[in-house]
């Protein structure tokens, strides 16, 4: 694969670019762990069901050139309630405060370049955290991403901001003239008591192929109350890898909510590290396939403290040649008694060609504990599909209208409204146009 | 809590009841595995000549393998030139009767409770006994074969019906499924080998005792069991082992297929050494069983009562060949001390209409794992096919660990498949309703565990339900909090 000496090169540039900080250290420790692992095929249990090291034959570019990205290419892009939200662009992974647009005031929300924040009064907070995603991903897709980490972004809510102005943060692929690789990385700081509504999308500009490969780290503490939105409705061309990776260091209450309608091969990995007694913590996710498009969702929660909770409920339809992936984890630590974790997985399957791969899976070290899972697949209600088109409705629109109720569970987990309706209107789009 | 935490205690103290080496005389061949040994036992067997060359490409297959690696147990390396792989009781005539079986044999099997004379006056049960790896008497067997069954040694079915076992033997569990199918296919000493003809319904429950009996020979034992159309069969085995310090391993293959309109039923009791309170010594359980539900209508049930061996590691598992065939799995997986157990089913939906149900209750104690892993697939062809699963999991204390890794794979629109599992411990409440009524935590545990387990037990043939019980009730006695 000619893409690895690429990396090498490109690699070994960035090194020589710049002094030595603890950031170029991480991106040295993460290029060494990619050389060993390469990266993951479906030989490794985790990457079972989706094969990336494929995508690469492509011969992806880092677009290093300052971005012909214009104010008004992101018009086109931009979420319901923008109005009222904090802006932040990426671009080809990189975070352009120049295109960005911040509504609260400096002392609500902190945003930085993340090598800033390496330098200056978060020097030991980024420090501490910066990487800690690697311990529970160890793959070389990860690595790749660490070895890479370049104009990230360091997002962080003061102890006690109720912060009221969402914050959307899109990424943008350019891949009008080249097969593009982004590779965004983000370190986000929920202090004490304070309230984050965070939203990412994907838009990948042109025809040739885009590959996001993204890291997020966020890290809640005391009474902090994250929500997280993550809505993938991007072209064919597009895949990504994105991993989430949220600690809960202090006892909270993180709400995300993960929607897949368009994309090439999209792998999510969402890590819930539930490291404080009492935390809670819930999960919702959907995913609506169309085409060839194969969406993966790997979710972690690991119960390191006792009294925790969560809840997990992803729903999933699977039409043409698509393929769903479902994984879960849930890992209850010998410390964390009195926990109770539920997880629940559905999918519908509407036609031959279509794959559901599902993989619900419970490790429990402690014996006082409360957990439970559940997976189904099936089809539309055929009793339920006769009732409406007993009264006179056509079969395409009653599937449309069964497949809407179905998606209705989590869409409404979206809590704002704005960003609901929104969604919304993707889903009933994404549903009629077959 | 305390109280419970010191029935706890008790049960870990609890000593495995059936340790005792039987003092005969074997026929041993030098520990250490090449091709010299796969000849010398094919030869030892008297084995036509294809036989060894079967054993020999397994044998080269098998060096080229490497041990798997993915279960969730931990055990030291497995030195296979340290392992004896043949050893036969002296005796080597063909019995008639028990009269002719060595009376220290009998006594063994007496202490297990499992009195032959007992066995055929009463239940009218053949008895195919393995005491390590050669058969030593086949009771009922003129009875059987009148009805034209065939239920003798596999040795002695590889003398006698070499075609059957040509034609069948690696049908479903080919040399080359896995590390230790491949290393059984080399040295399998023996095992037990079904043939119910067209039509046959078996008029009684055919029964294999496994024993394990010199010291550090591991045992391979091969099954074969056929039923050809509109058959019945149903198969007991069940296995206790003598006491011992050595890890020994244990890597059977067991093969069913089912033809047209034809049922098996296969019941196990597993209760070998399981090591001592401290993990040291107990068998590895490394078993390949697998069954094709080859013609329409075909049916095909495993049961499984496992609460011995050190290591368990199995998955009983039904390829859904025929239109309309049912696959079946009910188990009952109790871990005690430093056990662990990696057991489960797959279920592979090849034809349409199949049907298959998964009902597996795990009950970890001690220090113990127990995980249920499990795979569903439906195939593209496999129109309506329909999945039930459901694991459940019980801890019995703060030190066990219960896992769940279920697999499933759709690729048919018209396929339901449902999954569910829960894990907990036993409820203060229901505790609490038992115990107020008068009983006492250790009965009260016992009827909450016996309730859980209740739909698994109901499964087994009555003579095996009797036993299967007092086996739970062993190693859960003095117990459980």
């Amino acid at each position: 694969m000619t893409n690895v000496n690429y990396f090498k090169d490109q690699f070994e540039q960035l090194q020589d670019s710049g002094p030595a900080t603890a950031i170029a250290e991480l991106r040295t420790d993460g290029f060494n762990t990619f050389n060993k692992s390469g990266l993951p095929t479906y030989k490794l249990e985790e990457w079972k069901y989706t094969n990336i090291s494929s995508l690469f034959d492509k011969e992806y570019q880092f677009a290093n050139t300052a971005p012909a990205i214009q104010l008004s290419d992101i018009d086109a892009i931009r979420l319901a309630g923008h109005e009222q939200a904090n802006e932040l662009v990426f671009v080809n992974g990189r975070f352009i405060p120049a295109l960005s647009t911040i509504r609260s005031t400096a002392s609500q929300l902190v945003i930085l370049a993340l090598e800033e924040a390496a330098k200056g009064k978060y020097e030991q907070l980024v420090k501490a955290h910066l990487g800690q995603s690697s311990e529970y991903l160890k793959d070389g897709i990860h690595a790749l991403n660490t070895s890479f980490i370049q104009d990230g972004l360091f997002l962080l809510v003061p102890k006690g901001q109720q912060l009221t102005e969402p914050v959307y943060i899109y990424h943008i692929s350019d891949a009008r003239q080249q097969n593009t690789l982004s590779q965004p990385r983000s370190l986000i700081f929920v202090e004490e008591n304070a309230k984050l509504q965070l939203t990412e999308t994907y838009t990948t500009l042109g025809t040739s192929e885009s590959f996001t490969n993204e890291v997020l780290e966020v890290v809640v503490k005391e009474n902090a109350f994250v929500e997280y939105y993550k809505i993938q409705h991007d072209g064919l061309n597009a895949s990504q890898v994105g991993s989430t990776h949220i600690h809960q260091i202090g006892r909270s209450h993180v709400h995300t909510v993960v929607v897949s309608l368009n994309g090439g091969v999209i792998r999510n990995n969402l890590n819930l590290v539930l490291d404080a007694a009492g935390n809670e913590t819930h999960l919702y996710g959907l995913y609506l396939l169309k085409g060839k498009s194969h969406v993966d969702n790997h979710t972690l929660v690991d119960n390191k403290q006792p009294n925790c909770f969560s809840n997990q409920l992803y729903k999933g339809i699977a039409g043409d040649a698509s393929t769903g992936v479902f994984s879960g984890r849930i890992i209850v630590q010998p410390d964390a008694q009195k926990t109770n974790a539920y997880q629940s997985n559905k999918n519908i399957i509407l036609s031959d060609q279509a794959t559901i791969n599902t993989k619900p899976q419970l490790e429990i070290f402690a014996d006082d504990v409360k957990c439970s899972h559940g997976c189904t697949v099936g089809q539309l209600d055929e009793e339920a599909l006769f009732y409406l088109r007993a009264r006179g409705i056509p079969k395409e629109a009653a599937e449309v209208l069964l497949l809407e109720a179905y998606a209705a569970d989590i869409l409404v987990q979206i809590k704002p409204e704005p960003l609901r309706n929104h969604v919304a209107e993707l889903i009933y789009e994404h549903l009629s146009i077959s | 809590m305390n109280e419970d935490l010191n029935m706890l205690e008790q049960t870990a103290l609890n000593e495995y009841k059936y340790g005792f080496v039987t003092d005969i005389d074997t026929d041993i061949i030098p520990k250490g595995l090449n091709e010299d040994v796969v000849t010398l036992i094919s030869k030892k067997k008297n084995e036509p000549e294809w036989m060894l060359n079967w054993r020999l490409k397994a044998y080269a297959h098998w060096l080229k393998l490497e041990e798997p690696k993915w279960p969730n147990v931990k055990y030291p390396p497995i030195n296979y030139q340290d392992i004896i792989y043949y050893a036969a009781p002296k005796k080597k005539e063909q019995l008639n009767s028990l009269d002719e079986v060595d009376p220290e044999l009998l006594r063994t099997f007496e202490k297990l409770g499992i009195s032959l004379n007992e066995q055929k006056r009463l239940t009218g049960v053949a008895v195919d006994v393995v005491m390590d790896s050669v058969s030593i008497a086949t009771s009922f067997k003129e009875q059987l074969s009148e009805i034209g069954v065939i239920f003798c040694s596999i040795s002695e079915a590889i003398q006698k019906h070499p075609d059957l076992v040509k034609k069948h033997l690696g049908s479903v569990v080919p040399m080359t499924d896995n590390y230790f199918a491949a290393l059984n296919s080399a040295v399998f000493t023996d095992g037990s080998f079904c043939y119910i003809p067209k039509g046959v319904r078996c008029p009684m429950e055919l029964s294999t005792y496994f024993r394990i009996n010199a010291e550090n020979s591991g045992q391979f034992e091969r099954t074969l069991i056929i039923a050809e159309e509109e058959s019945y069969v149903s198969y007991l085995e069940g296995c206790t082992a003598p006491m011992r310090d050595e890890n020994q391993l244990h890597a059977a293959v067991v093969e069913l297929v089912a033809m047209k309109k034809a049922e098996i039923k296969y019941s196990t009791v597993q209760n070998w050494y399981p090591g001592d309170k401290d993990g040291n010594g107990g068998i590895y359980n490394f078993v390949t069983k697998r069954g094709m539900c080859q013609g329409e209508h075909s049916k095909i049930s495993w049961t499984q009562v496992e609460t011995g061996s050190a290591i368990t590691w199995k998955y009983p598992s039904v390829i859904l060949k025929g239109d309309y065939s049912i696959g079946e799995f009910y188990s009952v997986a109790f871990t005690n001390h430093h056990q662990q157990a990696d057991t489960g089913t797959k279920m592979i939906h090849l034809g349409k209409n199949t049907r298959s149900r998964i009902v597996s209750k795990g009950i970890s104690a001690g220090q113990s794992q127990n995980s249920y892993r499990g795979l569903v697939r439906a195939a593209k062809g496999a129109t309506n096919a329909r999945n039930y699963s459901q694991c459940d999991s019980l801890l019995l204390g703060d030190k066990c660990g219960a896992h769940t890794f279920p697999y499933i794979e759709v690729k048919n629109k018209t396929a339901i498949v449902e999954h569910e599992a829960t894990t907990s411990k036993i409820g203060e409440d229901q505790l609490f309703y038992c115990r107020q009524r008068g009983i006492d935590a250790e009965t009260a545990v016992a009827l909450i565990v016996n309730g859980f387990a209740k739909e698994v037990m109901n499964q087994l043939p009555m003579e095996f339900a009797i036993e299967a019980q007092k086996l739970l009730a062993i190693s859960m006695e003095g117990s459980v909090g």
